[in-house]
C-alpha cells in the first residue's frame, strides 16, 4: 500500500525530469552558447539573493491559485475561474488601498478581506449555477474571466486611472495599504506568511474536518455523498466560496506586495498556472508549496535565459503543456505500476 | 436607442453576423463530432490559434494562401492527434489533456512566431496570404438579400457547407452510425466489433481539422495576419454552442448563429458611444446566459421526467 | 458422443493486478449440444469467456476449432469464427432502433458510402423470420421491455452468422414465462444445429434444459458431466466445496408495531402514466417483507419515495409515526432508516476513497466523532477494525481504497455501515447481488440478526431464492400496484410467484389490503 504512493511521487518526479530534459533539448536546438544558456536556466535563479527573491515573490500568488485550484479538482469540478477573480480582486484591494486615512494594520487587512470577499462572491455564482442547474462550470468560470477582463478595465480606465502616470495604471496605492518587506535585498512581502498559514488551515480542514470530509467524499462519488445524508449542491457551493476567497486573497495580497498601482491590463496568468501547481501536487495542499515553487523557479528560469541570453520565455509554455500532458496520464510508467501491484499481490497471497 | 435599430437592420449587420459566426461554427462543429463520440476536446481554442499561426506562416512561405489552408488544416489535425494519442492511449483525462493544449498554444505560437520571425505581437513581418472572396453570379444582384449573401469570404460559405456535411456524416454514413454508438454506448459497440479507439481518434482528428479550418479563417480572412491570443476565446464560445444545441448537427449551427449574432452586436455597438471594455464583454455574457437557461431548461425536464 | 467443435485447453490467465483468473482449464464443447457452465461470481466462467470472444488474451493455453488452431485478438476474429455471445448486461445503443443495432459494425452501403437503413431493416426482418423471434425493427430499444431486448441480442449474434451461441446469465432478468419462451428458443436452434454455452448458476433451469455441465470453482474446472449423473446438491457442493442450502432457522417471534407504514403511494412518471398508484403496505418490527416483481414496476421509485427523493409524489410515508416522505434524506436517516442501495458502485460507496471513509459516511457528523472542528480520526479507526473483523471482510487495512475489494468484501463494508448504527427500518435493494456465495450468506446473518433485535426490514431483491426463503411476508409489484400479498411465502412456488410478477393474476383488494398489517 505504502509502495503505491511512492510510486505516485516517483511518476511527478520523472516528469518534472522530462520537462527539464525536455527544456535542455530546445536550448541545445535554439542557443548559440548552450552551455551557458543552460547554466542561465538552471542556476541563475539561486545565484544571488535578489534573484531567489524573484523565485520566492513568484510563488507566493502560485501558492495561493494552487490551493483554490486543488479544492476544485479534488471536487472533480473544472472551475478555471481562478484566473478572473485574481485579476478582479487585485482591483478591488487596489480600490481600497488607494483610499487613504487608514491605520498601517488595518487598511491591508482591509483590503485583502475585500478582495476575498469580492473573490467568494464571484465564485460564488459559478458554483450555484453548477449545483442547481448543472451548469457546465468549465465554459462559464472561462466566461467569467473574459467579463471580469472587460468590466475590470471598464472600472480602471474611468474610475481609477490615474492619467498624469505613463502607463495605463491607478492611482498610487497608498503606503499604509503596501505589505511590508520580510527578506532584505528581495521583494518578498508579508503574503508569503498568509501563504504558509493558509496551506497549514487548508490541509486541516480538508482533512481533519467534516466539512472536508464532505468535500472529499462529494467529489469522489457524487451520488454516494448524497445518499449518506451530505447536501452536496451545498458543498459544492461553499467549496466554491472558499476556493474564490483564496483565488481573491492572492489577487489582493499579489497587488498590494508588489505593485505600487494597480497595472494589470490583460489577466496575469496565476490563475492558469494554479492549475499546472494543482495537477502537479496532485491536489494535496503540502504539496501545492513544492509545486509552486518548483514552477517559479523554472518561470524565473526561462526569464532569466530570455534576458540574458537568446531562447524567448514562452518555450516554457511547450513544457509547461507537456507537464500537464504527462502528469495526469494514468498509463504513464503504468507498466512500472503493474509490475510492483503484481509484486505486491504475490507478497500477500 | 433608434441609432441602435438603424445600426441592426442593415445588410451590413446582416453580412456581418456570417462573417462572425464563421469561426464559432467551424470550431462547434468539432466540438459536436468529438462529444459525439465521447471524447470532448476542450482544446479546440489552442488548435484554432495554432492553426492561424500555421496558416500565415506556411503561405507566407510558399506565396500561396491555398497551399497554406492545407497548412494550416495539417497543422490542426496533428495537435487534434497529439491530444487523442494522449487521451486514448495514455489515458490522460480529455478535458486536462485539452487544457494542456491550449497552454501549448498560448505560449508556444508565440514562441514559433518569435523563433521565425524575432516578434512577439504579430506576424506583420510575414507576408502572408488571405484567402478570396467569393461573389455569387446571380445572387448577389437580389436586392436586399443579395448584399447579405453574396461577397462573403470562401471559408464563411464552407462553413455553411460543412454544417451540412456533419449533419449528413453523422445520419447517413456508417462512421457516423459508430460515432453515435462509440459515444453513447462504446461496449456495445467493442462487442460487435468496432474498433472503439480508433473511431475515437477519427472522431478528434476530424474535429481538429475543423477547428483549424476556424483558425485559418481568422489569420487568413477575417484579419490579414496573426496576432497572440486572437481566438479570443472562440473555442470556449463554440464548446458552449454545441452544448446548448443539443449536440445535433441542426442545433449547434443554429446555436453558433445566436452567438455570432451577439459578437456582431458587439462590434456594432461599438460604433455608440459605450465604452467598449463593456461592449467587449457582452459575447461572453450572452454564452453565460444562454448556457444557463439552457441548464435549467434541462434540469427541469429532468425532473418532471425522473 | 458427437465430436468436439470447440476446445480449450489449459488456459490459464493472470491478469497484471496479480489475481490469477483462469488456471490450467479444460473446457470442451460438443456439436449441437446445450452446455452449461457453472460456477459462482469470481470463479473464472466470465474470463472464460471473455478469452473465448477475443476480449481477453490467455497468459497461457490454446484455443482449438473444430481441431484447428485458432487466436481471437478481437470480437471480430471471435465473430468471424462463429462465436457470438449475448452478454448479461445488454450491448445495445438505447437510442438506437432495433435495425441499426443489428448491422452495427457491418453497416450495409448505398453507393458505397451512405448507410442503407432500408437494407438493414429488411435483413432484422429476414433473420428475425428465419428463427422465430420477432422483433420490430423500427423500434427504439431504450423503449423495449428486457425480455425483448434479449431477443435482439440473440438475433444480433445470429445474424452474424454465429454457430456457437455463448450465453452469460440470461435469464437473471427474466421473468418465469419469458424464461420459458427462451427455453423454447433455445430448443428450436439446437435442432438447427447450433451449438450453446449456457452460463448461469440456477441449478434448476441448468438441468432442465442442458446436456452437460462443466463447473468452475476458484479459477479452477472441478469436474464436466453429464447433466443426468449430477444433483443439485452435487453441483453446489463443487461450485463452492460445501453443501450450502440456503435454508434459514427463523424464530417464531410475534411482530411489534408497524414501523414502516407507506399509505396510498402515488407518483406520476415523465409521459404521465403512474410509477406508483395507491401503494400502501406496513412493515412491523422483527419482520422482513420482501418486494418482488420484475425490474421496473415501480420498485425503485418505492424506494426512492421512501428515501425522501421523490418530489410530487402524493401519499404518505412514516416511520413509527413521524412523516419522512417530505425529509432530506439526512433527516430521514436521522430517524433511524438504513439503505443498502442496489447499486453500491453508484450509491453505495465511494471507490476511490478509504474504508474508513465509506463506513463513517452516515456518522462523521454527530458529536460523538468530533473533537471541536476535527475528525476524532482515532475512534473511527477502532470502529473500522473492529468492524472489518466482524465482517470478516478481506482488505489491507482501514486505510485502503474501498475500489481494490471484490465486489463481496465492497458489499459488506456497505452492509457494516448500514447495520451498525443499530436502524430501526432497514431498506435493502439487491444486498447480494453479485456477492460470493460466503459474503451472502454473513450479509443474510446480518439481516436476520437485526430481524432479532426488532428492525424491521424492507427487502426487495431480484433474486427469488432470497426473496421466498428471508421474507416473513410479501408483496408482489407490478405496474406501480400492488397486486398480491403472502403472509408464508415459503409455500408460495415460483411458478405462482411468476403470474402474479406478469400481471397474470392478481389478489382482490381485500387480500392486498392485509399488508396494511391490520
Amino acid at each position: 500500500m505504502l509502495k503505491l504512493k511512492y510510486f505516485e511521487l516517483f511518476r511527478t518526479l520523472a516528469v518534472v525530469l522530462i520537462a527539464l530534459l525536455l527544456t535542455m533539448l530546445f536550448i541545445l536546438l535554439i542557443s548559440d552558447n548552450k552551455l551557458e544558456t543552460m547554466r542561465i536556466f538552471l542556476a541563475e535563479p539561486v545565484s544571488s539573493r535578489s534573484h531567489v527573491g524573484n523565485v520566492i515573490e513568484l510563488a507566493i500568488p502560485l501558492i495561493f491559485t494552487g490551493l483554490a485550484m486543488a479544492l476544485m479538482f479534488r471536487m472533480n469540478l473544472f472551475n478555471l475561474g481562478a484566473e478572473g477573480i485574481f485579476f478582479f480582486s487585485g482591483l478591488v484591494a487596489a480600490a481600497v488601498g488607494i483610499q487613504t486615512g487608514l491605520s498601517p494594520f488595518v487598511h491591508p487587512l482591509l483590503a485583502i478581506l475585500a478582495g476575498g470577499a469580492v473573490g467568494s462572491m464571484i465564485a460564488f455564482v459559478v458554483g450555484f449555477l453548477k449545483a442547481k442547474w448543472d451548469a457546465n462550470e468549465l465554459v462559464t468560470s472561462l466566461m467569467f474571466n473574459s467579463i471580469l477582463l472587460g468590466v475590470g478595465l471598464y472600472i480602471l480606465n474611468y474610475f481609477l486611472r490615474d492619467a498624469s502616470a505613463y502607463t495605463t495604471s491607478s492611482y498610487k496605492i497608498a503606503a499604509t495599504a503596501q505589505l511590508a518587506r520580510i527578506i532584505p535585498g528581495t521583494r518578498v512581502h508579508t503574503g508569503l506568511i498568509v501563504a504558509l498559514l493558509l496551506v497549514v488551515l487548508v490541509y486541516l480542514f480538508v482533512y481533519k474536518t467534516r466539512w472536508g470530509y464532505e468535500l472529499r467524499m462529494t467529489g469522489a462519488n457524487r451520488a454516494f455523498a448524497e445518499y449518506s445524508g451530505i447536501k452536496t449542491g451545498r458543498t459544492i457551493v461553499y467549496v466554491h466560496l472558499i476556493s474564490g476567497f483564496i483565488a481573491g486573497i492572492g489577487g489582493s495580497i499579489e497587488v498590494l506586495g508588489m505593485h505600487p498601482r494597480f497595472d494589470w491590463t490583460a489577466l496575469p496568468g496565476h490563475g492558469f498556472d494554479g492549475a499546472l501547481v494543482a495537477m502537479l501536487a496532485k491536489n494535496g495542499p503540502a504539496a501545492v508549496v513544492l509545486s509552486a515553487f518548483f514552477l517559479a523557479y523554472i518561470r524565473v528560469g526561462a526569464d532569466m535565459m530570455s534576458r540574458y541570453s537568446d531562447v524567448p520565455a514562452e518555450m516554457l509554455a511547450v513544457i509547461q503543456s507537456v507537464i500537464l500532458l504527462l502528469v495526469s496520464a494514468d498509463q504513464f510508467l503504468k507498466f512500472w505500476k503493474n509490475r510492483m501491484l503484481l509484486k505486491e499481490a504475490q507478497k500477500n497471497g | 436607442m433608434d441609432k441602435l435599430l438603424e445600426i441592426l437592420f442593415t445588410t451590413e449587420f446582416a453580412y456581418s453576423i456570417f462573417r462572425v459566426t464563421t469561426p464559432i461554427l467551424f470550431a462547434a462543429l468539432g466540438a459536436l463530432l468529438s462529444n459525439r463520440a465521447g471524447v470532448p476536446n476542450i482544446g479546440l481554442e489552442g488548435i484554432m490559434l495554432t492553426s492561424a499561426l500555421v496558416g500565415v506562416i506556411v503561405s507566407a512561405y510558399t506565396g500561396s494562401a491555398w497551399i497554406g489552408l492545407l497548412g494550416a488544416a495539417a497543422g490542426g489535425m496533428l495537435l487534434a492527434w497529439i491530444l487523442a494519442f494522449f487521451t486514448l492511449q495514455l489515458k490522460t483525462d480529455v478535458i486536462l489533456g485539452g487544457i494542456a493544449i491550449n497552454a501549448f498554444a498560448s505560449g508556444g505560437t508565440v514562441f514559433i512566431l518569435y523563433m521565425l520571425t524575432g516578434e512577439k505581437g504579430t506576424s506583420s513581418q510575414l507576408a502572408s496570404k488571405m484567402l478570396p472572396e467569393v461573389h455569387i453570379p446571380l445572387i448577389r444582384d437580389i436586392p436586399v438579400l443579395g448584399p447579405i449573401l453574396s461577397g462573403h469570404h470562401v471559408l464563411t460559405y464552407l462553413s455553411i457547407i460543412s454544417a451540412v456535411f456533419v449533419y449528413w456524416l453523422l445520419k447517413h454514413t456508417p462512421l457516423g452510425l459508430r460515432i453515435r454508438a462509440v459515444g453513447e454506448n462504446p461496449k456495445a459497440a467493442q462487442s460487435v466489433g468496432v474498433r472503439v479507439k480508433r473511431t475515437r481518434y477519427i472522431a478528434l482528428v476530424l474535429s481538429g481539422l475543423f477547428a483549424s479550418l476556424g483558425g485559418a479563417f481568422m489569420s487568413m480572412g477575417y484579419l490579414s495576419l496573426f496576432t497572440r491570443d486572437m481566438t479570443a476565446g472562440r473555442g470556449w464560445i463554440a464548446l458552449a454552442a454545441e452544448s446548448m444545441g443539443r449536440s445535433t448537427a441542426v442545433g449547434t449551427t443554429a446555436t453558433s448563429f445566436l452567438f455570432g449574432f451577439a459578437q456582431a452586436l458587439s462590434n456594432a455597438l461599438q460604433l455608440l458611444k459605450i465604452p467598449s471594455e463593456l461592449i467587449q464583454t457582452v459575447p461572453y455574457l450572452a454564452t453565460v446566459i444562454g448556457l444557463v437557461i439552457y441548464a435549467w431548461q434541462r434540469t427541469r425536464k429532468a425532473q418532471k421526467g425522473g | 458422443m458427437a465430436e468436439a467443435v470447440l476446445e480449450m485447453r489449459n488456459i490459464t490467465k493472470v491478469y497484471p493486478n496479480g489475481v490469477v483468473a483462469n488456471r490450467d482449464v479444460n473446457f470442451s464443447l460438443a456439436e449441437g449440444e446445450i452446455h452449461a457452465l457453472a460456477g459462482e461470481n469470481g470463479a473464472g466462467k466470465s474470463t472464460l469467456m471473455k478469452i473465448l470472444f477475443g476480449m481477453e488474451d490467455p497468459s497461457e493455453g490454446e484455443i482449438r476449432l473444430r481441431g484447428a488452431k485458432v487466436r481471437f485478438r478481437n470480437p471480430q476474429d471471435a465473430i468471424a469464427a462463429g462465436i457470438g455471445m449475448v452478454h448479461q448486461h445488454f450491448m445495445l445503443v438505447p437510442s438506437f432502433t432495433v435495425a441499426e443495432n443489428m448491422i452495427l459494425g457491418m453497416e450495409p452501403k448505398r453507393n458505397g458510402v451512405m448507410l442503407n437503413l432500408r437494407e438493414a431493416v429488411r435483413i432484422t426482418e429476414e433473420v428475425a423470420r428465419k428463427y422465430n423471434l420477432h422483433v420490430d425493427p423500427l423500434a427504439k430499444v431504450e423503449n423495449l421491455t428486457v425480455g425483448m431486448k434479449q431477443k435482439v441480442e440473440i438475433l444480433k449474434a445470429l445474424v452474424r452468422g454465429a454457430q456457437i451461441l455463448v450465453l452469460d446469465e440470461p435469464t437473471a432478468v427474466l421473468t418465469p414465462q419469458e424464461t420459458a419462451e427462451l427455453f423454447e428458443e433455445l430448443k428450436m436452434l439446437k435442432k438447427n444445429g447450433h451449438t450453446i454455452v449456457f452460463i448461469s448458476h440456477k441449478l434448476k433451469e441448468v438441468k432442465a434444459i442442458c446436456d452437460r455441465i462443466t463447473i468452475m470453482r476458484a479459477g479452477r474446472t472441478e469436474g464436466v458431466f453429464p447433466i443426468d449423473a449430477v444433483s443439485e446438491q452435487d453441483i453446489t457442493r463443487l461450485m463452492v466445496g460445501r453443501d450450502v442450502v440456503l435454508k434459514y432457522e427463523k424464530d417464531g417471534r410475534p411482530y411489534g408495531k408497524p414501523m414502516l407504514r407507506v399509505n396510498g403511494l402515488t407518483m406520476a412518471g415523465a409521459h404521465g402514466k403512474l410509477v406508483l398508484n395507491n401503494v400502501s403496505f406496513s412493515v412491523r418490527e422483527g419482520e422482513i417483507l420482501g418486494v418482488a416483481g420484475v425490474e421496473g414496476n415501480g420498485q425503485t421509485q418505492l424506494v426512492e419515495a421512501i428515501m425522501g427523493r421523490a418530489a410530487g409524489a402524493a401519499g404518505t410515508v412514516e416511520v413509527d409515526g413521524t412523516e419522512i416522505g417530505r425529509l432530506d434524506i439526512e433527516r430521514v436517516r436521522a430517524q433511524g432508516v438504513a439503505y443498502i442501495p442496489e447499486d453500491r458502485m453508484r450509491q453505495g460507496a465511494a471507490g476511490s476513497a478509504s474504508i474508513l471513509d465509506n463506513l463513517i459516511s452516515t456518522r462523521y457528523k454527530r458529536k460523538e466523532w468530533n473533537i471541536g472542528p476535527l475528525l476524532n480520526r482515532k475512534k473511527m479507526w477502532k470502529l473500522s477494525e473492529s468492524l472489518i473483523e466482524a465482517f470478516q471482510i478481506k482488505a489491507s487495512g482501514p486505510a485502503q481504497p474501498i475500489g481494490m475489494l471484490s465486489g463481496g468484501n465492497m458489499q459488506k463494508v456497505v452492509v457494516a455501515r448500514e447495520s451498525d448504527a443499530n436502524p430501526r427500518v432497514l431498506i435493502a435493494e439487491q444486498p447480494t447481488r453479485g456477492v460470493d456465495v460466503g459474503a451472502a450468506q454473513i450479509i443474510h446473518h446480518k439481516m436476520l440478526e437485526l430481524r432479532r433485535q426488532g428492525c424491521a426490514i424492507l427487502l426487495l431483491s431480484a433474486d427469488l431464492n432470497e426473496v421466498l426463503e428471508l421474507s416473513d411476508s410479501l408483496i408482489v409489484m407490478y405496474e406501480g400496484e400492488i397486486v398480491a400479498y403472502f403472509d408464508n411465502p415459503s409455500e408460495l412456488s415460483e411458478q405462482e410467484l411468476g403470474l402474479y410478477m406478469l400481471g397474470t393474476k392478481r389478489q382482490d383488494a381485500e387480500r392486498i389490503g392485509r399488508a396494511r398489517h391490520a
